[in-house]
């Protein structure tokens, strides 16, 4: 049996941003016996594929592109002889830290950790996902893989889009797609607001007059072995097609870009305790789920915005799991993290009352709300205000809370009011 | 000589005739207007192996389903396909309902359906706890099975053209004709001459049949929508839930599938065109709202995929199986539809039967077994898989996460005797792409992958045949159009 168990500090599940800002952290604080296991060929995760630029402005103050900002995790976790095994897929996490994974090179192999850190990332709302009827041609892709199909392998999946959904991928494919000769016909999205970044909205369709219809969705997708078309709706407060309001357009190809989903098979399995609003693994202000010594952080935890904070909340999450090696555990009263009016999926579910510190409460608004602020409350007591001219859903909010100010254990509650 | 037979359709009929004419000395050509096997009802319907209660007492559905239910189990141990017998229930909700119910389970006794029962609503709640709560009580049939058509039919496909059987793919038959004592069968650009033809062509087997006999017969092509839910890992239906069944077929049923996911529907809509498989927002609203009532708490949040196929129901709703009378020679099978799955394996048998016997067809003396497929990566243990990736370092390579499914998989999937040459036929036999994510992340790595088996550009990779490229072109050739 002696092929079994391989013992390590701590394993990391994945080698994209999370992963690698984990595994340095982690290795920088004296962690030696540290192992990345990352499914694909290349460390880098999906921003091998995002070859735009406008990563690391917060963290580098730089504008970099995807593989750019990857290669400095990468460059990094190389100079200080982290061991990442690539083409090795995960295939099982236990809550007592057995990991199992298989490769070509080593075959099935068993590791036990002292601490694991999920990294997985997320992965993209397929078509059967949103149930838009109609037919089953091809032409239909989600748009990271279309992504994928352009920039990784050099192929153009179709000369006439329609781009459904405005998040960030899909927003950055229209204007890439653009740029290589393909007509974007349209992007639309089923909600009153776009759930991308103001930026890329005015960078990927208004600078390449690509039309935006917001209350609008796909209703039904023509085509035999192809596509050939789409029809397009608008919705009324419900949701619902208005009829008489379609508007049809003749495309090869239709982009999905209707959310992304925290990958947690894997955290299911070792029985994390997931959260409904977030679809990620609830955890302390350590990044510690409800598995003592099993961490998550990244997209796999919540979907971000920027690698910028992927990257800060990884380091994070890589610090504390050496620091749980240290100590053996994270014991001690917590104070619960809930979401009030206007809020979703705060992030983290529960702060450790250990020692004073400035956590960041991070959260997605449920709507959208002018000049607003966000409060975090306990009881009564206001404990931070932040004012904005405006929240959105497609824009995350951080609120760094000072720990000192807590009183007592009751809930801490994060809302968004009208000023 | 040997006697020339031409099948006509490759679907689960057509391929379980196949197979079983593949026992005999004969030159054995099988003729499919899609790219590739069960491209048509047989690979889009409910996956269910029917007891038995459903059919008129003296129809050939009645006979044929008992017999094929009753044969199921081996057949598919024979082509190491997955089968299960988890049972069904048709709930009723009302006292009419209840008659109804009473009725069936007459009837199945009278078509000689074995382990039926009439269950109280205790009964009902205590086996199905998901179950809406109004329900009255519920006919239970242990006998129903489950199985995935698809697998069945490119198992039978395989053994089939593991004994000779010759596979001819976009080849859609216009027309059959008498010629010198055997039959000219046209295709839209090919002509094949046959001693003996066998029309199992499905939603154009009335068109074939009426061009032979003077018994018209008319095929209703009757659609299907059904929703897809992922694996089901809370077990919230271990048995196929019916409704009571109305004129246009067994109802919207909840049913887990053969590999754990949860299949909703189908509809029922005669429509005029036989390839029209487009789902319909009415459609896959309907099922939602009438499978709501077996299962108050259904949710799509899960939701894979939708799909639908088309029924190919005969007017007068039986199924017709057999020689095509006064035409020595020619043999058919007409109006399969539900509960044909069910049947094929004694359509088969009855048909294979009497062929033999009038065309005096003599067995082989090397007739070689079915090659059961390997166990699947994703339910292998440890050791399992530490010998399976010894044996191939390929079985190291996951390509599909969702469904656990590696390189090695997959490029035997296409080197099948009947392999893969789409993504989809990767998919339907291998289940790279069925999960959660649908093929987001393995499809590009799956079309590498057919693109170097298959010696193909990139570009000449489909999603399921003809027209159906993925890609419309390289990067530098889009450069020199702009």
């Amino acid at each position: 049996m002696a092929a079994y168990g391989i013992d390590v500090d701590i394993l990391i599940v994945g080698a994209g941003p999370a992963g690698l800002a984990a595994a340095v952290a982690a290795k920088e604080t004296g962690i030696d016996n540290l192992v990345v296991l990352e499914r694909e060929d290349h460390p880098g995760g999906i921003l091998r594929q995002c070859i735009h630029n406008g990563f690391g402005l917060h963290r580098y103050n730089e504008e970099l592109t995807g593989p750019e900002y990857a290669q400095r995790d990468i460059d990094k976790a190389e100079a200080l002889g982290i061991d990442i095994r690539c083409g090795t897929t995960v295939l099982s996490v236990e809550a007592d830290h057995t990991v199992t994974a298989v490769s070509t090179a080593r075959g099935l192999e068993t590791y036990k950790a002292k601490a694991i850190i999920m990294a997985m990332g997320c992965r993209e709302r397929p078509r059967g996902a949103i149930g838009i009827p109609g037919a089953r041609s091809a032409g239909i892709y989600t748009a990271g893989t279309a992504q994928k199909f352009v920039n990784l392998e050099g192929f153009m999946p179709g000369k006439r889009i329609v781009i459904l959904g405005s998040g960030d991928i899909g927003l950055i494919m229209a204007r890439r797609m653009t740029l290589q000769g393909a007509k974007v016909l349209a992007c639309v999205e089923l909600m009153p607001y776009s759930s991308g970044l103001k930026r890329n909205i005015v960078q990927c369709l208004d600078d390449y007059g690509i039309p935006l219809y917001l209350s609008h969705t796909v209703t039904n997708i023509e085509g035999g072995d192809r596509l050939t078309g789409v029809t397009v709706a608008k919705v009324d407060e419900h949701r619902m097609p208005i009829p008489g309001s379609e508007i049809h357009f003749d495309c090869d190809t239709l982009l999905l870009s209707v959310g992304l989903i925290p990958e947690n098979e894997l955290s299911n399995q070792a029985g994390l305790e997931i959260s409904p609003f977030t679809s990620g693994p609830v955890v302390n202000d350590v990044f510690e789920s409800s598995v003592p010594g099993i961490f998550a952080c990244g997209n796999v935890l919540h979907v971000h915005d920027l690698v910028d904070y992927v990257s800060q909340e990884s380091t994070e999450a890589g610090k504390a799991a050496a620091e749980y090696i240290r100590r053996e555990s994270f014991n001690g009263k917590t104070v619960a993290v809930q979401d009030g009016n206007g809020v979703r999926g705060t992030v983290p579910q529960k702060i450790l009352l250990d020692e004073d510190k400035k956590v960041n409460l991070m959260f997605r608004p449920s709507g959208v709300f002018e000049k607003a602020q966000a409060i975090v409350t306990q009881g009564d007591t206001v404990l931070v205000k932040k004012r904005a001219q405006i929240f959105t859903p497609g824009e995350m909010v951080v609120i760094p809370l000072d720990t000192t100010k807590l009183a007592g254990e009751d809930p801490v509650k994060v809302s968004i009011e009208k000023v | 000589m040997q006697k020339k037979v031409l099948i006509i359709g490759a679907g689960v009929i057509g391929c379980a005739v196949a197979r079983g004419l593949s026992r005999y000395q004969i030159d054995l050509t099988v003729l499919e207007r899609g790219h590739d096997v069960c491209e048509g009802a047989s690979k889009a319907n409910s996956g269910i192996v029917h007891a038995g209660f459903d059919a008129k007492p003296g129809t050939m559905k009645a006979r044929l389903n008992v017999e094929g239910s009753q044969q199921y189990e081996s057949f598919c141990r024979e082509l190491g396909v997955p089968y299960s017998q988890p049972g069904a229930m048709v709930l009723a909700f009302s006292d009419e309902e209840m008659e109804t119910v009473q009725r069936l389970y007459q009837q199945g006794i009278e078509n000689g359906v074995k382990e039926l029962s009439v269950l109280t609503a205790a009964e009902v709640l205590a086996l199905e706890p998901n179950v809406n709560k109004e329900v009255r009580g519920a006919l239970l049939a242990k006998t129903s099975g489950l199985v995935s058509p698809y697998e069945l039919t490119y198992a039978l496909a395989d053994h089939a053209a593991l004994n000779g059987a010759h596979f001819i793919f976009n080849q859609e038959v216009s027309c059959i004709e008498k010629a010198n004592g055997g039959f000219v069968v046209k295709t839209q650009d090919t002509r094949y001459e046959a001693d003996v033809v066998i029309n199992c062509s499905g939603v154009s087997s009335a068109m074939l049949h009426n061009q032979l006999s003077d018994d018209k017969r008319e095929i209703i092509y009757r659609r299907g929508q059904y929703w897809l839910l992922d694996h089901d890992v809370n077990r919230l239906f271990t048995m196929t839930m019916f409704q009571c069944p109305s004129k246009m077929g067994k109802g919207v049923l909840v049913s887990p599938t053969v590999h754990g996911n949860i299949l909703l529907g189908p509809t029922a809509e005669d429509i005029p065109d036989s390839r029209d498989t487009d789902t319909t927002a009415e459609g896959l609203a309907n099922v939602l709202r009438t499978a709501k009532k077996t299962w108050p708490g259904i949710s799509t949040r899960t939701g894979i995929t939708n799909f639908s196929g088309i029924r190919a129901h005969e007017k007068n709703d039986d199924f017709l199986v057999g020689p095509v009378s006064g035409v020595p020679g020619a043999y058919e099978t007409v109006g399969i539809e539900s509960p044909g799955l069910t049947s094929a394996p004694a359509i088969a048998r009855l048909l294979v039967g009497t062929i033999a016997e009038n065309e005096h067809l003599t067995q082989k003396a090397d007739f070689k077994p079915a090659i059961p497929l390997p166990k699947p990566f994703n339910e292998m243990n440890d050791d399992e898989r530490r010998q399976a990736i010894a044996e191939n370092p390929l079985n190291g390579k996951l390509i599909c996460r969702c469904e656990v499914v590696t390189e090695a998989e997959i490029r035997a999937a296409i080197r099948r005797p009947v392999g893969a040459t789409s993504i989809d036929g990767v998919k339907r036999r291998t289940r790279a792409g069925m999960g959660r994510c649908q093929g987001g992340f393995c499809s590009p790595r799956v079309a590498e992958i057919l693109s170097e088996e298959l010696g193909i550009p990139m570009t000449e990779v489909t999603k399921s045949g003809n027209s159906s490229k993925l890609l419309v072109g390289r990067l530098e050739d889009s450069y020199a159009e702009v």
